[in-house]
């Protein structure tokens, strides 16, 4: 469960600080890794289709592409859509 | 039998209005109900269903039967709440629902309980039955001609939102100012106090301490909706009818709601007569605008909030008598000049049309001409709820409160469980609700609005329809306009009896936004017209217009279809560029630079080919794939020096492949590796094209040489145009000879006007789809679909040799890669010469199947005869033999060919 | 007549409405039971939704298997299937779908006298707009794909779609000007809570156990094999499970020890204050991502696209709704005298193609039928006829075999997100 205490507000971009929602897209699941070329068809598979998906506190690659375009990972819950923390995609 | 009438309030312009066809007058203040009330009008329209009379239930949103269509200035809204909607001059007013077929409903009524429709309409069709129902059905009328506008809107952040200007209200947004809070107060009415303004004597000393505290404050505006991360949707009222307001996102850190709470309506037979109203609304009516609702009043209560009301009335002069279904108390004997029977409910009311009479369940029959009645309060959760909440019985404290905390929310006041009591006496406000156990349920209305009756709610009992939300979808009970604002509770406390639940089982529908309907116009905002998803357009657009040039969206860009007033002038330009020169405004290409050490690399992995060994000065084409290893796009990569390379994708996808380089980059390669710049819309193109554009080319004297050795297709050299830097590369969208030219975006129009001047006719985009058509030069998204594969398009590299470390390149060794009845793109023709319609599609054997679809085609004015690409299942082993297409019943025969129809050997490039 | 509804016994009809209504609706019984559910079944359905209900009727009908639990988690139909705009159509591009999606058409087309309850499937004819040349085009391939396959399609003029709504703004510069359009005459609406209802009273009938609020918290596995479920209600074991749980169906999955292709997201629908008739199509234009029809009930039913990011919270975005709301009042101008009365959201589970997973799971006995994103309604019939076959013969139906979950590995996906018309 998410901490009841953490109060809302806008997504707190690491370059821009708090920003509107509606400046970020999501960007996909950053648990996933690219298999080399010599995986199995079935991995292959797994790495375009498969995707962690949780009811609750997810890992996630957000953009802020209204913005500065920084690549993003953000904690977020998907079922208040509440974030906790944002900090910059590395490779 | 008076009923009710203005006795005061003198003061005040007055207002010309019609109502049915009635001229009558209010005054300035008024809203839609209160002024025909003040003209004695009780029956306001007739019920959805069963086409009973109904009056006026409430003064606020949660209003079920005063609902009417309005017109004003031509302007005509339908579904406008009386209760709610300022009176203005002029105001043509009609109910929403008349008569209608009001005997046959009543002969009907006995059969049409909740869900007769699900039970028949079987034979012989539904579609027999259905006009019919539908015309029924439905409240206002939509007008054709009727517009209504909206004013900006926008967001805002607040620390502080309070919902409610009443006292507690005042009270805090006062705390949060005093706090150094930035406070926003929303207020629905027109002015702050909430129902202080009729309860008692109004709060303007907290009002001019909001004031002076500098809280923003709105009135007329509804906090409608909560949204996630602490945001909430408002909606201000506009100016007049036509005006559907504004909407605004408000960010807030904190919400305060003292919403207050709604009186519950109490359940007994024939309790829908007009004539039946809240009794806070009576006494909003009286003190807000002057109108007594009846001379001789019945006050029909379970709690003490209706005794004010009593005094109140009484205070006007009116008769009154209180019913009050508890045992005597301090209070009901400390009503002086009120007559009080403790100890009983009413049975029904009585009279025809409109109540002229109750009678108490002992029988005993007063004469009253107003019934006003509390069943008790419900708070007002909505936005609580709406973010979370879930609102559940109390047993203790007999009120609705939110099951779950919601952390940003939080409550004071009525919608609280709060009400000071007004005086010394012990003040019972919070009563659980009253469910009649006996009686002809089939004549106790729970929904006002949606017809559906007591005897409805046994009735979905009794089917097992037990859940609240299956209550709510089987008798439609809460789903009308007021959303169930009267009727919600009630329901639910009648499905706990019916079927033996205690009250504290009684859990509530979904609370949805928005709170009360809001104008689609305030909605929709200002992105109407031209500013909803707004058009792109070039920088030259007025030296194109000035040639006539006729434009259309492309995808949401703006460009030159064809020059001239018809299509008919796409063939000539097509011959133009076969014979001479032409020039086409290619300024929406992309231009994205991709830089620094690991540039090459970057391209090497976007690309489903090698680009990090261009030379400086070297163009070279490429498809893009996505992971799955369909095409996403085609373009060319210039190096324009070590490390430094441009993109020119095409227009519609330059966003696309700027948002996937970028990604990748961030995620795999480093921000401080490569660097990617979309230069797009600093530089126009021009695409000079034809076997003389050479020559329209040398007339502008921009690049220092243009001999064939030096500056061969597929390279490009850097000149000058009116002293600023151009690139002119060589390449070629049409087959002939061809030059791009890009100047800084400031100079569109003069680098179009000189190579105009020079000779070079215009060519529109259409031209351009049938030209590169006839060479067989793809349109990615057009020609191709989400199967589309390199190899489908003749690029067999990357799948045959295996090559690895770009995007997709997995994907091409799947199985579905190998595929033999993979579609492929190859050309077609008619015998005849005729055209095969775009979206025509090729079919084969008995039963017929689809074997591809054609994606292009066009009469090529080159070749005299059809052309078309399409794609085909295991097309390229088709070429030469003939195949049956198929358009829109009609079929025909052609035979396959490769997909460039024209100049296969490339020749035309280097004439 | 057809033949009675096996199972039935108390058929609804205008006679018996007749006769109730005279003794006060006194006579009536409950649609369906609510017994506790048994230690043991043949077959579990897992998800009380349309899909669910409708195999269970199916196991029932098709299979003779009547020893039957469907545990819902909540109340019947209150996922997805109670929570669309209820549109029900058949225009696809693909031959796999056309004729999945058209056999479910044909379905509903008699599901009401078939189930012995009004689902009110009123084909209306739906409408898709084209707004520019291009995507005249665009739609006579989806067309001729669908005029090759034998199922009912046409292109419309510009005139033609003006004068079928005539409250479409007729400006050629408006912001989206009508260029023409395509219908389907047999597609419509029908009434979603009563595909439910109906399937329910009728599986029910055959003797099938429903059974309301109650949870799945867990799979007893063994050695490949599900056992058992665990549940609110206790252990349940049976031979063949099944699962219909749309916007659940990843968690589900995760609870069983495998993963799923799928992203569940918010798919937002909402309706404005009921009015007279004013509509009569469903009206949907795809570059807009929004489409609107009228409810017998008189209310306008407009939906839009998907929010694109992963979402359980069931509740629709402001942003969003404005964008549909937008776009809704711009091409009927005389909507923006209406009022939105009532705004919601459903969690759909969204598959990489748009189309659904149908077929056999990691698991020997536990059956899927997930995936059908954002238009799983229209496919209730068939959804349901498919995983009964799966669960009873534990073989594809030839309808549903190019839907397995092996597609993502070989890659033969069913791309109708790229290729034909997705809505609802």
């Amino acid at each position: 469960m998410t901490n009841p205490m953490i109060k809302p507000g806008p997504m707190i971009c690491p370059f821009c600080g708090p920003r509107d929602a509606s400046e970020f897209r999501y960007g996909g699941d950053p648990s996933v890794a690219r298999p080399g070329f010599g995986c199995s068809d079935a991995d292959w598979a797994g790495y375009l289709y498969v995707r962690e998906n949780p009811r609750g506190l997810a890992r996630e690659y957000w953009v802020h592409s209204q913005g500065c375009g920084q690549w993003l990972v953000a904690e977020r819950d998907t079922v208040t859509h509440l974030v906790l923390r944002v900090t910059e995609a590395t490779p | 039998m008076t009923g009710p009438s203005r006795i005061g309030g003198s003061a005040g312009e007055s207002l010309p209005f019609a109502f049915a066809g009635r001229r009558l007058q209010g005054k300035a203040g008024d809203s839609i109900a209160s002024a025909l009330l003040a003209n004695g009008i009780v029956t306001i329209g007739r019920s959805f269903k069963y086409r009973r009379p109904r009056g006026i239930l409430s003064a606020g949103e949660d209003e079920p039967n005063a609902i009417v269509d309005v017109t004003l200035d031509g302007v005509r809204v339908p579904n406008v709440r009386a209760t709610t909607q300022a009176l203005q001059a002029g105001m043509e007013i009609s109910p929403v629902l008349g008569r209608g077929a009001a005997f046959l409903t009543r002969v009907l009524s006995p059969f049409i309980a909740s869900g007769f429709y699900y039970k028949t309409f079987l034979w012989p069709h539904w579609h027999l039955f259905e006009p019919a129902i539908r015309r029924m059905a439905g409240l206002g009328r939509v007008d054709p001609a009727s517009r209504m506008t909206a004013a900006a809107g926008g967001s805002l952040s607040v620390d502080l939102c309070v919902v409610g200007g009443g006292r507690s209200g005042l009270c805090a947004a006062i705390t949060g100012a005093r706090r150094g809070q930035k406070v926003l107060l929303v207020d629905r009415q027109d002015s702050l106090g909430g129902s202080s303004l009729w309860r008692g004597e109004g709060c303007a000393d907290l009002v001019a301490e909001v004031q002076a505290l500098g809280a923003m404050v709105w009135t007329g505006a509804t906090a409608f909706g909560a949204y996630e991360n602490g945001r909430l949707g408002v909606h201000r009222q506009g100016e007049g009818l036509a005006s559907g307001g504004s909407l605004w996102v408000v960010q807030t850190g904190e919400v305060v709601l003292a919403t207050g709470a709604m009186e519950r309506p109490l359940l007994f037979e024939r309790n829908d007569l007009p004539g039946v109203m809240l009794a806070d609304a009576a006494l909003h009516y009286l003190r807000r605008h002057g109108v007594l609702c009846g001379s001789r009043p019945v006050i029909a209560t379970n709690n003490d909030s209706a005794y004010p009301v009593a005094l109140a009335l009484a205070g006007a002069g009116a008769q009154v008598m209180v019913v009050d279904s508890r045992p005597a108390s301090a209070r009901s004997k400390a009503v002086n000049g009120v007559r009080v029977i403790t100890g009983a409910c009413i049975a029904r009311a009585l009279g025809r049309g409109r109540v002229s009479a109750v009678e108490l369940d002992s029988g005993q029959r007063i004469a009253c001409d107003l019934l006003a009645v509390s069943g008790g309060w419900t708070p007002t959760l909505h936005l609580c709820c709406q973010a979370g909440g879930k609102a559940v019985w109390d047993e203790d404290r007999v009120i609705l409160v939110p099951a779950f905390p919601v952390p940003w929310i939080s409550l004071t006041g009525r919608v609280a469980g709060d009400w000071a009591a007004p005086d010394d006496l012990p003040w019972e406000w919070a009563v659980a609700p009253e469910i009649p156990s006996s009686g002809a349920t089939r004549k106790i209305w729970v929904d006002l609005q949606n017809d559906v009756t007591l005897g409805d709610v046994e009735l979905a009992a009794r089917e097992n329809f037990t859940s609240v939300e299956h209550l709510k979808r089987y008798t439609t009970l809460g789903m009308a306009t007021d959303q169930g604002k009267s009727a919600n509770l009630l329901g639910a406390a009648a499905m706990a009896q019916a079927t033996g639940r205690r009250a504290t089982d009684l859990g509530l529908t979904t609370y949805r936004p928005p709170y009360a309907p809001v104008p689609m116009a305030a909605l929709a905002g200002l992105s109407r017209g031209a500013l909803q998803s707004p058009l792109r357009r070039l920088a030259a657009e007025p030296a194109h217009r000035a040639m006539g040039a006729h434009f259309r969206d492309y995808g949401g860009l703006l460009r030159p279809a064809f020059y001239g007033t018809d299509e008919s002038s796409i063939a000539a330009e097509c011959i133009a560029a076969r014979q001479g020169a032409v020039v086409f405004d290619a300024s929406s290409l992309g231009k994205v630079a991709v830089m620094g050490p690991r540039a090459g690399e970057l391209l090497d992995f976007l690309f489903a080919g090698r680009m990090s060994n261009l030379a400086p000065g070297r163009v070279r084409y490429g498809l893009t794939l996505n992971e799955a290893g369909i095409v996403t796009d085609d373009g060319v990569v210039l190096c324009l020096g070590p490390e430094h390379f441009l993109v020119s994708c095409s227009s519609s996808h330059v966003g696309g492949f700027v948002a996937s380089a970028e990604e990748w980059r961030q995620t795999r390669f480093g921000r401080d590796q490569v660097f990617i710049h979309d230069r797009t819309a600093q530089w126009a193109t021009m695409s000079l094209s034809g076997p003389t554009s050479k020559a329209v080319l040398a007339g502008l004297g921009m690049v220092a040489t243009l001999d064939d050795q030096a500056f061969p297709h597929m390279s490009f050299v850097m000149g000058q145009f009116m002293g600023k830097p151009a690139r002119v590369a060589r390449v070629s969208f049409t087959g002939e000879r061809g030059y791009e030219i890009s100047v800084p975006s400031g100079l569109a129009v003069p680098l179009w006007q000189a190579l105009i001047a020079a000779g070079a006719a215009p060519l529109g985009i259409e031209a351009l789809g049938w030209l590169r058509a006839e060479k067989g030069f793809l349109y990615v998204g057009q020609d191709t679909d989400g199967e589309t594969m390199p190899h489908d398009l003749g690029f067999d590299a990357p799948r045959l040799k295996r090559k690895q470390g770009f995007v997709g390149d997995r994907a091409l060794q799947l199985p579905v890669a190998g595929d033999a009845e993979r579609k492929q793109l190859v050309g077609l023709a008619r015998a005849d010469g005729g055209l095969i319609p775009t979206g025509a599609h090729l079919v084969e054997g008995s039963p017929r199947r689809s074997i591809g679809f054609v994606t292009s085609s066009h009469l090529s004015p080159t070749l005299g005869r059809g052309i078309a690409l399409a794609l085909v299942e295991g097309g390229r082993a088709r070429i030469g033999a003939e195949a049956t297409w198929f358009d829109l019943g009609q079929t025909g025969r052609a035979t396959v060919t490769p997909a460039c129809a024209y100049d296969p050997e490339g020749g035309r490039l280097h004439v | 007549m057809t033949a009675p509804v096996p199972g039935i016994e108390h058929r609804y009809s205008a006679l018996r409405l007749f006769r109730e209504g005279l003794r006060g609706q006194r006579g009536w019984t409950p649609a369906w039971r609510s017994p506790e559910p048994r230690r043991r079944y043949d077959a579990v359905i897992i998800g009380g939704g349309g899909h669910g209900l409708s195999a269970a009727w199916h196991l029932a009908k098709d299979h003779g298997i009547t020893d039957v639990l469907v545990i819902e988690k909540a109340w019947l139909g209150g996922g997805n299937t109670g929570r669309n705009t209820t549109i029900i159509r058949s225009n696809y591009f693909h031959r796999e779908s056309q004729v999945i999606y058209d056999a479910s058409l044909k379905i509903y087309e008699g599901l009401s006298r078939e189930l012995n309850y009004n689902i009110m499937f009123s084909q209306r004819g739906n409408i898709e707009l084209a707004h520019a040349p291009s995507e005249m085009e665009g739609m006579r391939r989806v067309v001729n794909a669908m005029q090759v396959a034998g199922i009912e399609s046409s292109l419309l003029t510009r005139d033609d779609v003006l004068a079928m709504v005539p409250l479409l703004d007729p400006s050629p510069y408006c912001r989206w000007p009508v260029f023409g359009g395509m219908i389907q005459r047999r597609a419509g609406v029908a009434r979603h809570d009563a595909v439910a209802w109906g399937y329910a009273r009728a599986a029910d009938g055959m003797g099938v156990d429903i059974v309301q609020n109650c949870a799945v918290n867990g799979f007893r596995i063994e050695g490949g094999r599900v056992r058992a479920v665990e549940t609110s209600h206790g252990v349940i074991e049976a031979s063949v499970f099944g699962m219909a749980v749309a916007g659940a169906s990843p968690e589900l999955a995760r609870l069983a020890g495998f993963r799923l292709p799928l992203l569940c997201m918010t798919l937002q629908a909402m309706v404005s204050e009921p009015l007279k008739p004013c509509l009569h199509h469903v009206v949907a234009s795809t570059p807009n991502s929004a489409y609107v029809s009228q409810s017998d009930k008189g209310e306008l039913v407009i939906g839009g696209g998907l929010e694109p990011v992963p979402s359980y919270a069931r509740r629709g975005d402001l942003a969003k709704t404005r964008e549909v709301l937008a776009s809704v009042v711009e091409m009927f101008p005389a909507f923006s005298t209406l009022r939105l009365m009532r705004q919601w959201g459903g969690t759909v589970d969204t598959s990489p193609d748009n189309s659904p997973i149908l077929g056999p799971s990691p698991l020997t006995n536990l059956y899927l039928n997930c995936g059908w994103g954002t238009g799983g309604f229209k496919a209730i019939p068939i959804g349901g006829k498919m995983l009964a076959h799966l669960m009873a013969t534990g073989r594809h139906h030839d309808l549903s075999a190019p839907f397995g979950l092996e597609r993502f590995a070989t890659g033969r996906l069913i791309d109708e997100a790229h290729a034909g018309v997705a809505h609802d």
